[in-house]
């Protein structure tokens, strides 16, 4: 899949794209008067976001995630739960079950 | 945002909220046309004024319509329905109508127009109102957008007499 950095830039691509071609779709169909025109070029902007944000794009993907190998992690055992974290957390699903 | 379907699908909502957002904007954008329609109606003549069988009265006219409705028409406009109306009162209703023509304009080019022509619907009274009634002939017409709200305005044309007698 796509890297973090990537999904928040494709989204706000895609809304950034979107917008744009609405803006100029309505401003080119009302000075030319054409409803049609300004239904055209909006289908146009949304073909041409979808074809920039849908697919995994290479530029999406410029900072992997850097996963420690598994032999790595098993040298660092996971720290202790402390008590104050477990009584947060108990509090939090008794909390959900009301 | 993580898998191709995701994307596709949020190109597609956000899309068509906007798409929504647009056709909200041209609706809008009609109300910034001030249009300067005009109309005129003659009657050039009563063909024949008589009392029914059944005591209706009912006349035949011979009618010349005019009117330019073509500044009616924005990039919104999907089509023009217009008609036109004899209005008039009695002791029984306050207003009377019947309508004695109508017609749908589907572009601007076709606005401004000239008809000459019998009343394409019956002018039938209900009941015996008609000898020497002043009426108004009045052009309605709604405009049909191809997104959002509606307009409906008319034309009054005052001053119509029918005739005193049957004939």
């Amino acid at each position: 899949g796509m890297d973090w950095q990537g999904q928040k830039r494709a989204e706000m691509l895609m809304q950034v794209l979107l917008v744009a071609a609405a803006v100029a779709a309505f401003l080119v169909g009302y000075l030319r008067g054409d409803f049609q025109l300004m239904l055209l070029v909006y289908a146009g902007g949304v073909v041409l976001t979808a074809l920039v944000t849908v697919p995994n794009w290479p530029f999406f993907n410029r900072n992997p995630l850097k996963w420690l190998d598994a032999d790595e992690a098993e040298r660092h055992p996971r720290p202790q739960v402390s008590a104050a974290g477990a009584a947060a957390g108990g509090k939090k699903k008794s909390g959900k079950n009301k | 945002m993580h898998s191709f379907g995701h994307r596709a699908n949020a190109v597609a909502t956000f899309a068509v909220t906007i798409l929504a957002a647009m056709c909200f904007a041209a609706s809008f954008s009609d109300n910034f046309n001030t249009p300067t329609p005009t109309a005129s109606v003659k009657i050039l003549n009563i063909n024949w004024f008589q009392k029914e069988a059944n005591g209706n009265d009912e006349v035949s006219m011979t009618l010349n319509i005019s009117a330019d409705l073509s500044s009616l028409f924005t990039w919104n406009t999907k089509q023009v329905f217009v008609f036109v109306a004899a209005e008039y009162e009695t002791s029984q209703n306050a207003l009377n109508q019947v309508s004695l023509w109508d017609g749908i304009i589907p572009a601007k080019e076709h606005a401004k127009f000239l008809i000459h022509t019998t009343n394409k619907y019956r002018f039938i009274d209900q009941g015996s109102n008609l000898k020497g009634k002043e009426f108004n002939l009045t052009m309605h017409w709604h405009i049909m957008p191809k997104t959002g709200k509606m307009f409906a305005d008319k034309i009054v044309m005052t001053g119509y007499r029918l005739p005193e007698q049957y004939r």
